[in-house]
């Protein structure tokens, strides 16, 4: 099930790499209002967890939460006419950035509640299983989460029930601006162990690693194992969110950032490739993009009238606010 | 004609509901021994795959029904305290009931939160009285207060057919009440019942306070006719109703117990007075202001609402006359 084809996988890194930079520009051009995280940097995690992963599988993410959404294989064009505000969004412009969501295939949501997504994943899955489906999930999630009891309490519920969840921590080493060593007491892994959750550390930058690691992790749950923990250690090329591009915050030295950003997941998997093949990949993301800006800037807005469309699963409708 | 507990109602509605759908399953603490004596014997009838003892991490399983619903599941969620709500409020407001509006259209979260035994039960103090029913009105959060039986059984039915979240409160107040019940039918969202018709006032009682508003309503019947109105369903409310009833009596009271601030009968009596022109102000009696039920019984009870203030203040809104 696994997709071990380099090239594709040097495509999603590329795809999301290009997306976050076209949609930082769409930020500072006022098409995307609201700002955004950029996963810039961290492409490799995404990448390479989700090659691991089959159609039946699901998955929930982060507010920097972009690089799940399209690693899965949503439509750029509707993920960015969803940053954009607009009808044709992934979710008809009602959640925007931090809850871009695709249940078509089986992307729960980015979830803004750091967090929480874990035992949603959890629920989804066993939920899943007992309907018959080999499904296993994916909850990522940030270094700042792992001092969420939320999400302590998920790792009990999933290692008790022996739910087959793939916990990924992307530790990009700030929890906006604080860093690991002046939030978490232990270790990341040293929280999986107490569950007894089997845990690995990788190399976020480099996708091929992230994503044996992940295919190895898949398959022990598919073969009725139970839950297990990746930490991938990444850097955040960018900001936290794009209001930092305003407003400088005096948190990362600069020597940690060139450091950080020399090891680069999109040069690393590009390497692997043909200059040929790079140029090929390269020239078909831009035309990707090109169609997916001129979609998303083409597409209408919503009508005001409708702003509480899909409040109720329901049906059910709420009295207007007005006098 | 056979006669029926409001706990009774509460489980013959899960195991009915266990029996008709395969996609629903009871979640929470102790449901399989039936600490609550609501999910008595449905573990062993039903397995612990569809009754489910979980560890005390209710923030966890909150969200894992959520994601059990989001996959097509109908989870139902026994909390053995109402406080705990508190605890989870974040995982049913910011999840459970916001995923619908967020993804566009694209899920359903068909939860039930049952908490049996809401409000005081007496000697259970500060941190196991609340009735916090009106926080998830605010947010709007499908919110039940069954005050019978009958309506507790259909009540309940219903809501975990609704396709969204729901909040089912059975108060602690009405659990050991018994009332011959023929039929056993789902009784739809959003529609109040009359339990006396009345002329001269309505008072709107919520939960186990209709029992109360009938005896004070039996009590006063050669002074005043007074019209007994229980909404039933908190959110959404039956405004319809309840107008219907008030633009008939021109007067209204509104007994509710829980805090007055922000509570349900400020929203009932601000719904009402948008819509009717009254005869004299509305009155309403709750707990007052920020209320913390004490432990000692005599305190427990002075901060909830009474009979003799139910009294006082329909006299009042008689003789208010504008």
């Amino acid at each position: 099930m696994t997709d071990a084809d380099p090239v594709r996988l040097y495509r999603t890194v590329r795809l999301i790499r290009r997306f976050e930079e076209r949609a930082v520009e769409l930020v500072h051009g006022g098409q995307i209002v609201g700002g955004i995280h950029p996963y810039l940097g961290q492409e490799g995690i995404a990448a390479g967890v989700c090659a691991a992963l089959g159609a039946d599988d699901v998955l929930a993410g982060t507010h920097r939460g972009h690089g799940h959404v399209l690693a899965r294989g949503a439509d750029p064009a509707r993920m960015l006419a969803e940053l954009c505000g607009r009808v044709t969004g992934l979710n008809a412009g009602r959640g925007g950035s931090m809850h871009a969501a695709d249940f078509s295939l089986g992307v729960l949501g980015a979830n803004a509640i750091v967090g929480a997504s874990g035992a949603i994943i959890t629920g989804a899955v066993w939920a899943h299983r007992r309907r018959g489906r080999d499904t296993v999930g994916v909850s990522f999630f940030g270094d700042g989460a792992v001092n969420e009891g939320m999400l302590l309490e998920a790792f009990n519920l999933a290692a008790l029930w022996r739910v087959p969840v793939l916990f990924v921590c992307e530790n990009n080493g700030y929890a906006t601006t604080m860093p690991v060593a002046g939030a978490v007491a232990g270790s990341i892994a040293g929280r999986a162990a107490a569950f007894d959750i089997p845990a690995v550390q990788v190399d976020g930058q480099d996708p091929e690693t992230v994503r044996v690691a992940a295919a190895a992790a898949v398959d022990r749950m598919r073969a009725g194992g139970g839950p297990e923990l990746i930490e991938a250690r990444t850097y955040r090329f960018d900001v936290h969110h794009t209001f930092e591009h305003a407003v400088r915050l005096d948190y990362r030295p600069p020597d940690e950032v060139t450091r950080g950003r020399a090891r680069d997941p999109v040069r690393i998997q590009g390497e692997r490739l043909s200059a040929v093949d790079r140029a090929a990949v390269d020239a078909e993301v831009e035309a990707t993009l090109d169609e997916a800006v001129r979609f998303a800037l083409a597409s209408p807005q919503p009508d005001p009238a409708d702003a509480l469309a899909y409040l109720y699963a329901s049906g059910m409708t709420a009295r207007t606010g007005g006098g | 004609m056979p006669r029926l507990s409001y706990r009774r109602a509460l489980t013959r509605a899960l195991a009915d509901e266990l029996a008709r759908d395969e996609g629903v399953f009871l979640l929470g603490e102790d449901v399989e021994v039936g600490a609550s004596m609501v999910t008595t014997g449905l573990a062993k009838r039903f397995g612990s795959d569809r009754v489910r003892d979980t560890p005390l991490s209710e923030q966890a399983f909150t969200s894992f029904a959520t994601g059990a619903a989001l996959a097509g599941l109908r989870p139902v969620i026994e909390f053995q305290i109402p406080s705990l709500l508190f605890l989870v409020f974040e995982q049913i407001v910011n999840h459970a009931h916001k995923f619908p509006l967020m993804t566009g259209g694209q899920c359903a979260v068909p939860v039930t939160y049952l908490v049996p035994g809401s409000g005081s039960r007496t000697g259970w103090a500060g941190q196991h009285s609340d009735h916090p029913y009106s926080l998830f009105a605010h947010v709007g959060v499908v919110t039940v207060v069954p005050a019978t039986p009958a309506d507790a059984y259909g009540l309940l039915v219903t809501a975990i057919r609704h396709d969204d979240p729901v909040v089912v409160f059975a108060p602690a107040g009405a659990m050991d009440l018994r009332e011959d019940v023929d039929d056993l039918t789902p009784v739809p969202l959003g529609r109040g019942r009359i339990h006396r018709f009345g002329d001269d006032v309505t008072v709107v009682a919520v939960g186990h306070l209709v029992h109360d508003a009938l005896a004070v309503a039996e009590e006063l019947a050669g002074q005043v006719s007074v019209e007994v109105f229980d909404p039933r369903t908190l959110y959404p409310f039956d405004i319809d109703g309840l107008t219907e009833s008030v633009a008939r009596t021109g007067r209204l009271v509104v007994i509710d117990d829980a805090n007055r601030a922000c509570g349900m009968a400020a929203e009932i009596i601000a719904s009402v007075v948008e819509r009717v022109r009254l005869l004299a102000p509305p009155r309403r009696v709750t707990r007052p202001d920020g209320a913390v039920l004490p432990f000692a019984p005599a305190l427990d009870r002075a901060v909830q609402p009474s009979r003799d203030q139910l009294a006082t203040a329909i006299h009042l809104t008689m003789k208010d006359e504008t």
